[in-house]
């Protein structure tokens, strides 16, 4: 069974952009979803094209191989189309292609950061930037791991409810919402339980 | 490497059911695990994974103690689990993290290392574990042997004084389960095995038989898997 990647998994490279420290990427990419958030709506089609192009062009300087990319953003154009066909209905072309424009380059730029910085890495940009937090009774290091986990528990959800749909389709269930739904909601806690249980035994919760 | 003994002492536990019922799950048990190799077999549901879980603090007793090296798991948890690592039968459960390298990395972030020790520390534990040529494949395109090899070098990496496995080759086939056998095998630490393998069983120094809750035999191996073969009522000459 194929898990849908929808996060990216960290490919090593010497590219530049595996070169640039995991923190600048993510403050990199914090200052684009900022930036495209900002835009007035009438250019936001300008502004996502552009930011589209611009990611598109790191991507490609980053030496990503395009299959995995493209196989990720499966789910997200979809989406994106859905949405933008309702928002050229709604309003016309340009917001609509704005939308899908930015919502494309802001999960084209999650994928170039995940997929060119491990996510040891990433982790320990968190833990480093939620030192602050330790006044309050947080501790940095459950931040990051909290940050890795919600990093590795989408994909793992996905894994879960796809096993889950094709047993209900070997039982000839798979018109039936329940056979699905509810083992995808009880295989998820108990994998949740299970992790945490993994997690304690290695002393990670301690 | 491999000098914590562990002590129970009339270590019970007991759960209540929603009704409130009192269930036992293990009765109250005293005895020392001192030897290199200890095995532990019994039925599904005799309580042996419970018994498992308690020596490192994952389950703590209702009643009596559980003592590593001295320190209470109730009270040291975090300094028994530092000496006490623990594998489970499903790897799949215990791999958090997307890669092979990272996953290991991941538990070494519990010795505070700076990242490029961490690296090489990574890099050391896979090439011991012969799984340096996976470092970066993501976790779910691991074979199940590969991904219980894994789990056992997440929680080896640390270097812990016992490992404890619970079932840590039920999932796998023959060739994988031997990989995982050779590797317990090679381990200077103590391990304490709980497996439903008689002859993984019969490799140990001392085996102890849960049935019901209890330890009903403690022993060298042959003597333990025989009481335990008619305890079940498969005596080797009965079994097809």
């Amino acid at each position: 069974m194929s898990t849908p990647d929808l996060l990216g998994v960290y490919r090593p490279g010497r590219s530049w952009l595996h070169r640039t420290p995991a923190g600048a990427k993510l403050l990199g990419l914090l200052g684009l979803g900022v930036a495209l958030a900002l835009v007035p709506g009438r250019v936001t089609w300008v502004a996502g094209c552009a930011a589209l192009v611009l990611v598109l062009g790191v991507a490609l300087s980053a030496r990503l191989p395009l299959r995995p990319v493209a196989r990720a953003l499966r789910g997200i154009l979809l989406l994106g189309v859905a949405v933008a066909a309702y928002q050229w209905w709604r309003t016309g072309w340009e917001l609509a292609l704005g939308v899908l424009a930015t919502l494309v380059a802001l999960v084209l730029a999650g994928l170039v950061v995940t997929m060119t910085t491990p996510l040891d890495a990433v982790v320990d940009v968190v833990v480093r930037a939620s030192r602050p937090l330790a006044r309050v009774g947080l501790r940095p290091e459950w931040v990051g791991l909290a940050v890795a986990l919600t990093l590795r528990g989408i994909p793992s959800l996905l894994a879960i409810a796809v096993e889950t749909r094709d047993a209900a389709r070997a039982r000839g269930l798979e018109r039936n919402p329940r056979a699905v739904l509810v083992p995808t909601v009880l295989r998820t806690v108990a994998r949740a339980r299970q992790t945490g249980e993994a997690l304690a035994a290695r002393g990670l919760a301690d | 490497m491999g000098t914590a003994a562990i002590e129970l002492r009339e270590a019970g536990v007991t759960v209540r059911t929603p009704g409130g019922d009192p269930v036992t799950i293990l009765r109250p048990t005293s005895l020392v695990l001192a030897e290199r190799r200890v095995a532990v077999i019994g039925a599904n549901g005799s309580g042996k994974s419970t018994f498992a879980r308690l020596l490192n603090g994952l389950v703590l007793p209702t009643s009596g103690q559980v003592l590593v090296d001295g320190l209470d798991t109730a009270r040291d948890g975090a300094a028994v689990r530092a000496r006490v690592a623990f594998a489970f039968t499903d790897p799949d459960a215990q791999l958090v993290m997307p890669t092979v390298a990272e996953d290991v990395a991941l538990s070494l972030r519990r010795l505070r290392l700076p990242r490029a020790e961490r690296g090489r520390r990574v890099r050391e534990v896979l090439a011991r574990f012969g799984l340096d040529h996976l470092a970066d494949v993501s976790v779910h395109a691991l074979s199940g042997g590969q991904k219980q090899l894994l789990a056992l070098a997440g929680v080896l990496a640390t270097e812990p004084e016992v490992l404890v496995c619970d079932e840590p080759t039920t999932l796998l086939d023959l060739r994988n389960t031997r990989a995982v056998a050779a590797l317990l095998a090679g381990l200077g630490q103590r391990v304490v095995l709980v497996t439903h393998d008689l002859d993984l069983a019969l490799e140990a120094e001392r085996v102890l038989v849960v049935d019901g809750g209890a330890v009903v035999h403690d022993g060298p191996a042959a003597d333990a898997v025989a009481f335990y073969r008619d305890l079940m009522g498969a005596a080797p000459e009965a079994r097809p």
